[in-house]
């Protein structure tokens, strides 16, 4: 079980990474953490031509707040951005997230950036930035860009970076004063990919009424999925609001099927993780945050 | 920039458990293997290669990580730290005391990537809980012992640092 | 041994293998190079779980600068022969796929390379034309009409049949009060241990011999259909095992057909080859234990004594019948009354051919499923009777006076104290209190369980209960088949150091540590002072069928061996000392490293000089003592003889007992399974190294768990595999290990000598029926099918719209 041949290339510089990139195409593999495309590579799932290495191109590994926005680079590791202050202060629906992800052993090589360039249905990382309306940072030779997370995951492992491009960052919009985070998922074994996987944040108003929320499932469809809560605004943050939240996008959802669980099984946790989920955050936003 | 075509070798420095080595590898070689196989550090054990059994976790530049899902080109210039390294001369490491004390293991073949997971571990989290230290080892698969000795032995160990440091503190 | 410092045996003593291991010094099959020249092999399998292979091509692959060699079934088929197993069928066995493949990942081309990564550049560039047939991908599709047979000369998928009566059992079921039937279906797992096979074959001439390395476990007895296969009597083909194993669990028995292919392989392409699984080629293609698809009827008296068992077995044993097999089916057959005093049985077993992996060793061996099948039976009787099932199992457990009891199919128990052990469990668990805990939960409409399993555990098999799958005439032709061979030779060298040689190959069950602590105690030294090789080799070692690492036979068998070859050792020891001291033998005492006169310390002899004199001075020696000491025991229990005509046999030498406790609360929204309390309480006879064996007892309890919860290996119903990584086949990890509560009675076992019993599969065999009953409890029906996953939990709850 070992990789087909391929040219390893490590880029010192963004610009050399480019260059590589506009250079192999689709041919290339974009190596951070590798803790996704390393086991494909080992099982011949991929056979790029060339392996573009990023990990010592300096300056891509941070995590810094920029105005409303957390901005997270390309190879932030998951293990120093669950240790990081400014991650915890600005996207704290990302630091609840983080323990979930993978192992102590993934985590300190694994990346945000890989994470969410890998686009598994189920991770924690990518469902976290579509909840939060977080954007992903693309830059080849000729461009940069910035993707909304909902728009830039497009299925199972697959996403709209076009394969000149590399993901440089992900901008997360700093939690409102006061929201209230939850994040839970369900697996078989800790550490498991979601059979579903549950997100949100709450801010309230002084009258205790909903201000802003955000709900997100993973693990349920082929993309991390972002619930439109528009109606929720203004509503009490209680335990009936959460249920009919969670009910409503129970019956919305068109749950994916594989030997680990059953349509109608997804279904199911949508409707109990989410209210669980909601009715956490109501009760941190109560508490102050 | 680095380039290595498939068929070509370069030439990988590290320093491994405070020696430096050098071996030589070809873009695709894994870590795993080159530590084995080239420098012929067999402590590192390889048991299922796509990152999820544990077995073959090192310590590159101070963190615990699989070098199933390493290439040995990417660590050259890198301070690596496998199980040969763990003791102090003859000595066994506490952790290591810790393992034969609760029979942390009984085939062994997991037993190299634990203990260095373990030894990372405590480095960041020197009081674990019992909850955080099984959080800890799901990211490595024993068949032999039900993880009950693991799980023992380095709270023994995490209790052993209190205790010293209680009687520092008196 | 003299009094004044207690025994080593028994004693928590920590083990001897463990400095090697913490520090990556041990070797293992894949550190090791025992020759130069080596190439390495890849294996190119079968994408298909049934398909015809029209042709072969390997030009393109033979082609690549970096092979050495390349080499198809047809190829190989011509220098083999066919493997075969006890049952008489028509069925060729091949290491490799000849014309036709018969399961996802079984192996069909080998290429030899310089390394393991150009053997699989090549390996990707073998074309194969195949014709793919419809699958049987499992025992329904096997058995339904118009199923393709896998193996044609068989003319059915049905490939073995044998039915068994012993006592009365249509009277007993004619005359019962109460008859429970479960249908009940076993899911495949497997051990999955975390070392996987390793073999490094070479083939010399002058003469002609084949040495294979490996982390081959045994049997043994193996080694003869290997030696038939190759065409080469047995002192031309050499089997050496690595230093170390590991894990092991029975999986790595189903080896052998890889040693055959690479032996055959190193002789057609002239060079040493090695070849390591890796852990898809694992999962896909290596063995596991069977799933079986079966019933199980128990007539009862209206007082809850039972009188009759009827079993019903229909076993999928994948493409092939490989040797042990059917020994799974077999090897709980003879004690299929289980802990009780029944004396009716029947027992009608059907093997069932499907295109999956051969099934094979596993962890507790056949047990999880009978057990299975009888311990769920014994619930859901005492539920249909309203007993408590502790209660119905009190009734009619054998009784600690009956023993040595004969079972009705031939086992010889040899002691055993069930009541108490099951008195132990409800104590640890207050079983009490979990009863009020259990009618709190449910006045509150929660779904709270509790659950209870017994079991025998029949340890140091008798090579011939599988000849239970022949028929007495077939028996007979083929002539006499009985025993169970243990083996150690003890020797001391002229330096005076001791040497121990228990040809036990063990994967992590600290066979050295134990071995030492034996001899210790005989010699009067320390563990540490001696040396325990436990490898195989077949030119050099003390062996016999029996020899290797399975049916916990250590403990039940070979430590029996130890102690006499120790005992030996001792004697020579104090007669030459006697001599020297002048007194008698009995007058002279080993202890602290010096051979004394009993109780006196002045004078005492240097236990390395008494020794050496033997070497060093072999004219000097008194009488009766020889020169040299090199002491060999081969020994096979007397108990273990042949099937009788009625086909009753005493399987195993030691019968020790389990009984598992399991209270679970099921989360009716999630189907998440939160255990409670487990306790497993054991009776191992003597407890050699207790440290041991509470290892031994917790690790056969996550084996069990995880079959219970999670573990499975899945098959779609076109017959491919779906669990073909460890993120698919879902072993249990340490967060999932609830707190287990373990309890031990004692009951020595009069055979052996020193009094213990086998003991290595334990809660493995008991766990998925503990855990069953405790959701069949919580849930209020009997229809449990495992593993208990999430999603399933969740519908047998009741939840599913």
């Amino acid at each position: 079980m070992k990789p087909a041949a391929f040219e390893y290339c490590r880029a010192d510089t963004l610009d050399e990474a480019l260059a590589l990139l506009s250079e192999f195409g689709e041919d290339a593999a974009i190596l951070a953490g590798g803790m996704s495309l390393g086991a494909m590579l080992n099982m011949r799932l991929v056979r790029p031509a060339a392996v573009i290495d990023i990990n010592r191109i300096a300056g891509l590994d941070g995590a810094e707040r920029a105005g409303a926005w957390l901005e997270t680079g390309a190879t932030c590791r998951q293990a120093d951005a669950l240790g990081s202050g400014e991650v915890a202060a600005a996207a704290p629906l990302l630091s609840l997230a983080l323990p979930y992800v993978g192992h102590f052993q993934t985590r300190s090589r694994g990346t945000l950036g890989g994470s969410v360039a890998h686009a598994d249905p189920s991770a924690e990382i990518p469902l976290c930035l579509a909840t939060l309306g977080g954007e992903v940072v693309l830059a080849s030779r000729s461009r940069r860009r910035r993707l909304p997370a909902t728009e830039f995951f497009e299925g199972a492992l697959t996403t709209r970076r076009a394969p000149d491009e590399l993901i440089t960052a992900l901008r997360w919009p700093a939690a409102p004063a006061g929201a209230g985070c939850a994040f839970e998922e369900i697996a078989q074994r800790r550490g498991d990919f979601a059979i579903a996987a549950a997100a949100a944040l709450a801010a309230l108003a002084p009258d205790g009424t909903l201000r802003a929320l955000r709900f997100g499932l993973g693990g349920v469809e082929e993309r991390p999925l972002r619930v439109d809560t528009a109606g929720a605004i203004g509503a009490p943050a209680d335990a009936g609001t959460a249920e009919a939240l969670a009910r409503a996008a129970a019956e919305a959802v068109a749950p994916i099927e594989d030997p680990r669980a059953s349509r109608a099984y997804r279904r199911q946790l949508v409707r109990v993780l989410g209210a669980r989920v909601l009715m956490r955050a109501f009760r941190a936003a109560r508490a102050g945050g | 920039m680095l380039r290595v075509k498939p068929d070509a070798t370069c030439r990988v420095t590290v320093t491994v458990n405070g020696a430096a080595r050098s071996g030589r590898a070809g873009p695709r070689l894994l870590l795993c293997d080159f530590l084995r196989h080239e420098l012929g550090l067999y402590g590192t054990r390889v048991g299922c290669e796509h990152g999820v059994c544990g077995a073959c976790t090192v310590m590159v530049d101070g963190r615990a990580v699989r070098s199933c899902l390493t290439f040995a080109v990417q660590v050259d210039g890198a301070e690596i730290r496998t199980v040969e390294g763990l003791g102090d001369g003859g000595a066994l490491s506490p952790l290591q005391e810790a393992f034969r004390r609760r029979h942390a293991l009984q085939c062994g073949y997991c037993t190299a990537g634990v203990l260095i997971s373990a030894t990372r571990f405590l480095e960041t989290n020197p009081r674990p809980t019992e909850a955080e230290v099984r959080d800890m080892l799901s990211g490595h698969i024993c068949r032999c012992t039900g993880y009950h000795g693991m799980v023992r032995a380095i709270l023994d160990v995490a209790g052993a640092e209190e205790g010293e440091e209680e009687e520092r503190r008196r | 041994m003299a009094a004044d410092r207690a025994p080593y045996v028994g004693a928590a003593f920590p083990r001897k293998e463990d400095g090697a291991l913490l520090t990556g010094a041990a070797r293992f099959i894949d550190d090791m190079s025992p020759l130069p020249g080596i190439r390495h092999v890849a294996l190119l399998r079968a994408p298909h779980p049934h398909a015809r292979i029209r042709a072969v091509e390997t030009a393109r692959a033979a082609a690549h600068p970096a092979v050495h060699g390349v080499l198809t079934g047809r190829q190989i088929a011509a220098a083999v022969r066919p493997i075969p197993s006890a049952v008489r069928v028509p069925i060729d066995y091949y290491p490799i796929a000849v014309d036709k493949v018969r399961y996802a990942g079984e192996p069909v081309a080998l290429v030899a390379a310089s390394d393991r990564y150009a053997a699989e550049d090549a390996a990707e560039l073998i074309e194969v034309d195949y014709e793919p047939l419809p699958a049987v991908a499992d025992l329904d599709a096997a058995l339904a009409e118009g199923a393709a047979p896998l193996h044609e000369a068989v003319g059915s998928n049905l490939v073995h049949r044998r039915s068994f009566r012993y006592g009365d059992p249509e009277t007993a079921f004619a005359e019962a009060d109460h008859v429970v039937r479960l249908d009940w279906k076993f899911p495949r797992y497997a051990s999955t241990p975390m070392e996987t096979y390793g073999a490094i074959a070479h083939f010399e001439r002058s003469p002609d011999r084949y040495t294979v390395w490996s982390n081959f476990q045994g049997p043994f007895i193996l080694h003869a259909l290997m030696c038939g296969a190759l065409g080469t009597p047995g002192n031309r083909l050499r089997l050496i095992t690595a230093p170390h194993s590991g894990g092991s669990f029975g999986i790595k028995q189903g080896l052998f057909p890889y040693m055959i292919l690479l032996a055959a392989a190193s002789r057609l392409l002239d060079a040493p080859l090695k070849w390591i699984e890796d852990r898809l080629e694992h999962l896909i293609g290596s063995s596991s234990a069977s799933s079986r698809r079966d019933a199980i009827e128990a007539a009862f008296r209206a007082d809850g004594t039972l009188t009759g068992l009827r079993f019903r077995n229909i076993v999928d044993v994948g493409a092939y019948i490989r040797a042990p097999e059917p020994a799974s089916v077999y090897r709980m057959h003879s004690a299929s009354n289980g802990c009780y005093r029944v004396p009716a049985i029947s027992i009608d077993n059907r093997l069932v051919a499907t295109n999956r992996v051969p099934i094979g060793l596993n962890r507790g061996y056949g047990g999880p499923q009978f057990y299975y099948a009888l311990e769920r039976a014994m619930d859901a009787a005492a539920r249909a009777l309203r007993l408590d099932p502790a209660e119905i199992r009190r009734r009619n457990f054998i009784r600690r006076e009956e023993f040595p009891y004969r079972t009705p199919g031939g086992a010889l128990y040899d002691s055993g104290d069930y009541a108490a052990g099951l008195d132990e469990a409800l104590r640890l668990a207050d079983y009490r209190a979990l009863d009020a805990r259990r009618a709190r939960a449910r006045s509150e409409g929660r779904l709270f369980g509790i659950g209870l399993a017994a079991a025998v555990e029949p340890s140091g098999s008798n090579m011939a209960y599988v000849t239970l799958a022949q028929t007495p005439e077939e028996r007979a032709r083929a002539g006499g088949r009985s025993g169970g061979l243990g083996s150690c030779t003890v020797s001391i060298d002229p330096s005076g150091a001791v040497t121990v040689r228990t040809v036990s190959t063990p994967a992590g069950q600290g066979h050295g540590t134990v071995a030492a602590q034996i001899v210790a105690d005989a010699l009067g030294l320390r563990p540490e002072d001696i040396d325990v090789i436990t490898e195989m080799d077949t030119l050099t070692s003390a062996w016999s069928l029996a020899s290797g690492n399975y049916a916990n036979r250590f403990s039940s068998v070979v430590v029996g061996a130890i102690a006499e070859s120790a005992r030996r050792v001792a004697d020579k020891i104090r007669l030459l000392a006697a001599d020297t001291l002048e007194v008698a033998p009995e007058d002279v005492e080993l202890v602290g490293g010096a051979a004394r006169i009993v109780g006196v310390p002045e004078g005492a002899l240097p236990f390395r000089r008494v020794a050496a004199r033997a070497h060093w001075h072999p004219a000097g020696l008194p009488e009766g003592a020889g020169p040299g000491i090199f002491e060999t025991t081969i020994l096979s229990p007397p108990e273990l003889g042949p099937p009788d005509e009625r086909d009753r046999v005493a399987p195993a030498v030691t019968f020790g007992f389990v009984c598992d406790l399991a209270a679970i609360e099921i989360d009716p929204a999630t189907g998440r399974i939160d255990i409670v309390k487990y306790v497993s309480v054991h009776d191992v006879g003597t407890i050699l190294n207790a440290s041991i064996v509470e290892g031994q007892i917790h690790g056969g309890f996550a084996h069990g768990l995880g079959g219970a919860l999670m573990e499975e290996m899945v098959y779609d119903a076109e017959g491919n595999f779906q669990s073909g990584s460890f993120a698919d086949y879902l072993c249990i990890t340490a967060p999932e290990m609830p707190p287990l509560t373990v309890g031990h009675v004692t009951t020595r076992s009069p055979q052996g000598g020193l009094g213990a019993k086998g003991m290595g599969d334990g809660s493995s065999m008991l766990a998925p029926t503990a855990i069953a009953n405790a959701a069949a409890d919580a849930l209020g029906r009997e229809d449990i099918e495992l593993p208990l996953t999430l999603d399933r939990v969740w519908g047998l709850a009741g939840a599913r719209p």
